[in-house]
């Protein structure tokens, strides 16, 4: 069993005074730990022994009647699961920890108690199964159960076991949120079971009394029947106590969960007060305590009708066990499905782009005044995620604990790191020093080593990394880790199932920086010297095996995999070639539909565009329109030759008009372009993809992209004619007869963007490009914005004179007046979100030149 | 029509002979770059009134009346009790309690009078029980009364109080009225003027028609004040008169023919003959000086002091021009093509420049323009100070006729039309600096981003 003392901190503030930051380095909560890889390493190599295609949640339970079982997985298809024997990985999981959520009649006291136990996360791996799991138990209350519980866990299945411990905080804190809502469904459906075996039981009191009244009246007081019914009403009445003592330490939950934290150690006092408060007392309580149950109990009460309940329940064996789904609330249970699927869905994918994500979301969270123009708001879901990080930036860290103080040449500082590979796993062999141990933990690693040799607590491995402060804790955690993952790969057969055990105990669900106190990183070293060459022999076979984690630029590796990934999705013949060579046996079994739908460890492609197009978070529909948007704006630019004109009108507010006969033509342009517009809209507002009618000048201003039918009726001359008559705010693009009516655009800005000799092939790439450059844009235009000196003083007499400034300003940028003009509309659009807020009730007005326009022909 | 959207060069000249005037695209002098729609209306809006530095009504013919902010164009009041359209608004600023305050009045054709707060959008006074409706209104600020004109004459005190009547017995009631000096009026009747003087004799006010000036062929359609010495009417067929406010005797007289010289009708530019119908001053303004008449679609620029014509266009505009404005050397029109065109009187560089240039570009040269635009040709020589109004801008946003616009200087101008919108026309550079100040003090308020 592991308990919280086990959560041993990972860190302490260091130990080793200031540290020394490069000025120029990436803030610690943006780095991407980089790949220590050795040359000839492909850093997408599946290490993986792994029987099924791609993470999933597992749902068990360890029944009473036939022991752990699973439930359901998420998704919930037979083919993600592959060959993975679910049964056996659910008996793996819940024979971790399931006894930590005992309840029954404590010691001491003579009442049922119910334990409000946290949940329990902990972290597990087979090596065997090529599984690492996220592992998160909880408990709920089911009346008819042995001891009134039912343990659940939910397992966040991966091939990958870094994901698992990098993204633990997250894991952890995404299902205690499905946690609370089973959790909570469960105690309101739990109350008004126990509302309802009151009141049966109340009725069987009452008919028993009769009973007994009446065996009195005829046999006399003393007979055995007298007796034994006195008996049984007597347990009737201890039977009634004890509900009633349920149902009152059920409702009066939400109370005590507002409680500070030290409310475990509260339960555990409790009991013996409780068991002495009367009856009559207990009632009131659970009337106050929670108003919602006790009213829908109220409305239960007149439609239900009591039952006798006979003397002797049913075997346990004989009776069907609620299922999950009954045992809480049906609404909350789809909550928690719901919930789930949002965690399947957004940790799909490789740890680097999942990591990648998480800084791309921290980045834009600081991008709150510009991320409207070309990034769409993060989805809320993801809120907590980024939180994490303001949070840990928040202290400034040491990168890595032997940078930080201590003098060490680099020699040593390789060595070190050397040890920390192996220590773990030797320590586990060798047992633990004592001062790391707290007795639950001991349990545990007892526990698991009567089946596995080697298996240790994950903060074993952390321990290595002691002195380093909680901020940094993440980085950390991955190194470890991954240092630690060589060693177990490195002797597959010495640890055949390792278990990583990552206690972490909250009062409130949340994940809380652990007690330094605790911590005994400072005795990481103790062991490094006389293992050294141990480390060192170790090394060598765990090389090759290494998992990627660079996210450099120019990594040769990971440009192969880009082209990989776009040979592999294009098609191309010399597909099947590269594969085999660039990749072990693992990857090249992989379909290519597999590369395609992301699975967890090829995923580029998929998980590629989930990072780059920060926009589409969490909603699917926008992801898939993105992926298209930049493969048809690659084509539209090489098809084109006034692209560069076209996405300049774009950029600079004016609005541009898809002229066509053909819907699926007009349709496919508008798709290419809509990813230049600035201030897209969360919904894509401001384009109009397809529109028969003819446009009004208001809708000049909302749309910044029509898709506009040419048809010979009526309507059509119509629609020409409006056409006409607004033709100097907008620009036509006919691709009947491919030719564009626009102000002439003269730069290097749009032609860096769209350039029809671009060497990008991939849609995704090309993207991304895009998103690069748009950034940089709107760096520019922030700059421009906010430059103070640029707009002030202002005389409203003398406007010439900001006039002249801001264009100095604009030219000494680099940029040429229609650049300006792109940059000036971007802050225009800066100014008023900055101004206005993101409402966009208000009446805006619509900024336009007077420019000559010229006809572009293909 | 519709082959210049995808035609080269060759395709300009189709839009050059549908229109008589094409500026292009390329405007330097035009400063309004940005523009805002107010949308609100349900039927053409005819009236704008400015209520005071960033407020306007707005009044047309679906009854109701609309405040309006120019700056934000936000819609500050609707003020709903006409059931028919608005024939009439004026604004009426009146001293009370030491400070100024501002009421708007209207008049509908449903008979009804009414005086509205615009600072509350309360409807504050209500006169129902008119005879006709009132066609025109005259505030008389210093008598602190207000005249309303329509088949009968009545004066009106600030809290809408008759204070006088007078009823006509002629067909047409009166269609326009100016304040002369000495509490007199002169107001346009069919194709008369008549002067009606105010006797005030205590807190009494009479009204007594003076003196009937008959000197228009044809109905008066627009009747101004020039200056404290001369007003202006214009009639139907284009007659021009300049009138001596004190002793009412004609001070200059013109009649615009807009005749087509002989040696243009075989030009490439073959103008209708409806055109020349077309010569009816629909509106004038002036600036103290000179004043301006729209003649049909044309311009006409006339210097009240020297008695001579300044500067002509006979086709300013596709359509009749229903509003100009002069302001120095700028004038502002718009018309029944949807358009509002800003112009600027420019010297001429030498007279008798020949109309023979060969270029027929996007822009109307000036050769071409006298040539075309030329009144009957003799009158050329014999005009000294000539000068040319040259097309600077046009404003393109409404899609029917523009009724009116209303300028607030810098902070815009406001334009309203039969498409039932209003458009507030700003300059973009100015807002943008404006904004940007809005910027830095937001951000110093919030201390920093």
């Amino acid at each position: 069993m592991i308990g919280s003392p086990d959560v041993v901190a990972f860190t302490k503030e260091d130990d080793f005074g200031d540290s020394f930051t490069d000025p120029y380095s990436l803030p610690e909560e943006f780095t991407v730990p980089l790949f220590a890889h050795a040359a000839s390493a492909n850093p997408w190599t599946k290490t993986s022994y792994a029987k099924f295609a791609k993470d999933f949640i597992l749902v068990s339970e360890f029944s009473e009647q036939v022991g752990p079982q699973p439930l359901l997985t998420i998704p919930n298809d037979p083919k993600v699961c592959g060959t993975f024997d679910l049964n056996y990985f659910s008996l793996r999981i819940m024979s971790v920890d399931y006894q930590a959520s005992f309840v029954g009649h404590p010691p001491g006291s003579n009442y049922p108690k119910l334990n409000f136990v946290e949940d329990s996360k902990v972290v597990l791996g087979d090596s065997k199964e090529g599984a690492f799991a996220y592992v998160h138990h909880l408990t709920l209350y089911d009346l008819e159960a042995r001891g009134f519980v039912r343990p659940f866990c939910m397992a966040y299945i991966s091939a990958d076991e870094r994901k698992i411990m990098h993204q633990f905080q997250e894991l952890s804190s995404e299902f205690s949120k499905a946690s609370e809502f089973l959790k909570s469904g469960n105690r309101k459906a739990f109350a008004n079971e126990l509302e309802k075996k009151l009141r049966d039981l109340e009725y069987t009191r009452s008919v028993l009394h009769k009973e007994a009244e009446l065996q009195k009246k005829n046999n006399g007081c003393y007979s055995t029947q007298a007796i034994d019914k006195a008996n049984e009403l007597a347990n009737m009445e201890k039977s009634i106590y004890e509900h009633r003592d349920l149902l009152r330490q059920i409702t009066s939950y939400p109370s005590r969960k507002k409680k500070d934290g030290d409310f475990v150690q509260h339960e555990t006092e409790k009991p013996a007060e409780t068991s002495v408060i009367d009856d009559s007392l207990n009632s009131n309580h659970s009337e106050v305590a929670d108003k919602t149950v006790e009213t829908e109990c109220e409305s239960r009460k007149s439609s239900y009708t009591p039952q006798l309940i006979k003397a002797k329940s049913a075997k346990c064996f004989d009776k069907r066990l609620k299922t999950m789904e009954e045992l809480c609330n049906a609404s909350f249970f789809h909550q928690t499905l719901e919930q789930l699927n949002t965690i399947e869905k957004s940790y799909r994918g490789d740890l680097c782009l999942i990591y990648t994500s998480q800084i791309d979301r921290a980045l834009l969270s600081k991008q709150r005044i510009t991320s409207f123009l070309f990034e769409a708001e993060c989805d809320s879901e993801f809120g907590g995620t980024s939180k994490n990080f303001s949070v840990s930036s928040n202290n400034p860290t040491v990168p890595i604990l032997n940078f930080s103080g201590e003098p060490q040449s680099l020699d040593s500082y390789t060595t070190c790191i050397d040890v920390d590979h192996i220590k773990p796993g030797v320590e586990s062999m060798e047992g633990r020093p004592d001062s790391s141990t707290s007795d639950i933990t001991q349990e545990t690693s007892e526990a698991a080593d009567t089946e596995t040799k080697g298996s240790f607590s994950s903060d074993k491995s952390i321990e290595a990394f002691g002195g380093v402060s909680p901020s940094s804790l993440q980085t950390n955690y991955f190194d470890g880790l991954e240092r630690k993952s060589k060693v177990s790969i490195a002797s597959p057969s010495e640890n055949e199932s390792s278990s990583l055990a990552v206690p972490q105990r909250t009062s409130d669900g949340n994940l809380v920086p652990v007690d330094p106190t605790c911590c005994i990183g400072q005795d990481g070293f103790v062991f490094e010297e006389p293992l050294l060459e141990l480390a060192q022999e170790c090394y060598g076979d765990t090389v090759v095996n290494r998992e990627p984690l660079s996210l450099l630029q120019g990594d040769p590796a990971l440009q192969m995999d880009y082209i990989l990934e776009e040979s592999a999705l294009a098609e191309s013949p010399n597909m099947g070639l590269t594969f085999s060579e660039l990749n072990t046996e693992e990857v090249a079994k992989i379909t290519i539909e597999d590369v395609s739908d992301s699975t967890s460890f090829m995923s580029t492609s998929t998980s590629s565009d989930r990072a780059v197009s920060p926009f589409t978070y969490g909603n699917a529909a926008t992801l898939k329109q993105k992926k298209k948007a930049g493969h048809s704006a690659l084509r539209f630019i090489r098809q084109y030759p006034f692209a560069q004109q076209a996405i300049s009108c774009l950029l600079s507010g004016r609005t541009l008009v898809i002229l066509g006969v053909d819907e699926g033509t007009v349709r496919k342009l508008v798709n290419a372009l809509f990813i230049f517009i600035p201030n897209l809209g969360k919904y894509g507002e401001t384009v109009q993809p397809w529109l028969s009618s003819p446009f009004q000048l208001t809708d000049l201003q909302r749309w910044k992209l029509i898709g506009l039918q040419r048809a010979a009726s009526p309507a059509g001359s119509s629609i020409l004619h409006s056409l006409n008559r607004y033709s100097r705010y907008i620009s036509i693009l006919d691709c009947d007869s491919k030719t564009l009516r626009c102000p002439p655009y003269k730069g290097t800005l749009v032609s860096h963007l769209a350039d029809h000799r671009t060497q990008i092939k991939r849609g995704s790439t090309y993207f991304l490009h895009v998103q690069g450059m748009l950034t940089q844009l709107t760096a520019k235009a922030f700059l421009y914005t906010f430059c103070h000196h640029i707009h002030l003083p202002m005389d409203i007499n003398h406007q010439g004179l900001v006039t002249s400034r801001r264009t100095n300003f604009l030219l000494q940028l680099g940029y040429t007046v229609e650049e300006s003009k792109i940059v000036q509309y971007l802050s225009e659009l800066i100014k008023r979100h900055y101004i206005q807020g993101s409402s966009k009730g208000a009446n805006q007005s619509f900024c336009f030149n007077y420019t000559t326009s010229y006809l572009y022909k293909i | 029509m519709l082959r210049w959207i995808l035609g080269g060069r060759e395709a300009q000249g189709t839009v050059e002979k549908s229109a008589a005037l094409f500026i292009g695209e390329e405007q330097p002098k035009n400063c309004f770059t940005e523009m805002q729609v107010l949308k609100g209306h349900f039927d053409i809006v005819r009236f704008l009134v400015q209520i005071d530095d960033l407020r306007f009504a707005s009044a047309g013919d679906d009854g109701l009346v609309l405040i309006w902010n120019v700056e934000t164009g936000e819609c500050l009041f609707v003020l709903r009790g006409h059931t028919q359209q608005i024939t009439a608004m004026t604004s009426y600023t009146f001293i009370r309690g030491g400070t100024a305050h501002t009421a708007l009045i209207t008049a509908s054709s449903d008979r009804t009078l009414s005086l509205w707060d615009p600072d509350s959008g309360n409807r504050v006074q209500n006169i129902s029980d008119l005879q006709s409706s009132v066609k025109c209104l005259l505030v008389l600020a210093h008598l602190d009364v207000w005249l309303s004109g329509g088949n009968e004459l009545c004066v009106w005190n600030r809290d809408l109080e008759l204070r006088c009547k007078m009823v006509h017995h002629s067909d047409a009631g009166i269609s326009a009225m100016v304040e002369l000096p000495k509490n007199f009026i002169a107001a346009a009747m069919d194709k008369e003027i008549v002067i009606f003087k105010l006797n005030l004799s205590g807190s009494d006010i009479a009204v007594m028609a003076m003196r009937h000036l008959a000197d228009h062929q044809d109905t008066i359609r627009s009747l101004i004040h020039i200056n404290d010495r001369l007003f202006a009417s214009g009639s139907h067929i284009g007659e021009l008169i300049i009138w001596d406010s004190v002793d009412w005797t004609i001070q200059a007289y013109e009649h615009i023919l807009w005749e087509e010289p002989a040696r243009d009708s075989q030009s490439e530019f073959k103008l209708n003959h409806q055109k020349q119908i077309e010569r009816s001053i629909q509106h004038m303004s002036s600036d103290g000086e000179y004043i301006v008449a729209a003649v049909g679609s044309g311009l006409y620029v006339y210097n009240v002091l020297m008695k001579s014509v300044v500067a002509y266009r006979r086709t300013a505009h596709d359509s009749n021009i229903l509003h100009t404005m002069l302001q120095r050397d700028s004038l502002m029109s718009c018309s029944e093509d949807g358009s509002v065109r800003m112009w600027e009187l420019q010297d001429l560089p030498l007279p008798a420049e020949p109309a023979s240039s060969g270029f027929f570009g996007m822009f109307g040269t000036f050769g071409r323009s006298s040539k075309q635009t030329g009144p009957p040709a003799k009158k050329i020589p014999e005009v000294p100070g000539l000068r040319s109004l040259e097309l600077i801008g046009d404003l393109i946003g409404h899609s029917g006729a523009v009724q009116m616009f209303l300028s607030f200087k810098e902070k815009g101008l406001v334009t309203c039309s039969t498409d039932q919108l209003l458009i507030v026309w700003k300059d973009g550079e100015l807002q943008s600096q404006l904004r940007s100040l809005a910027v830095f003090q937001k951000l110093e308020e919030n201390q920093g981003l």
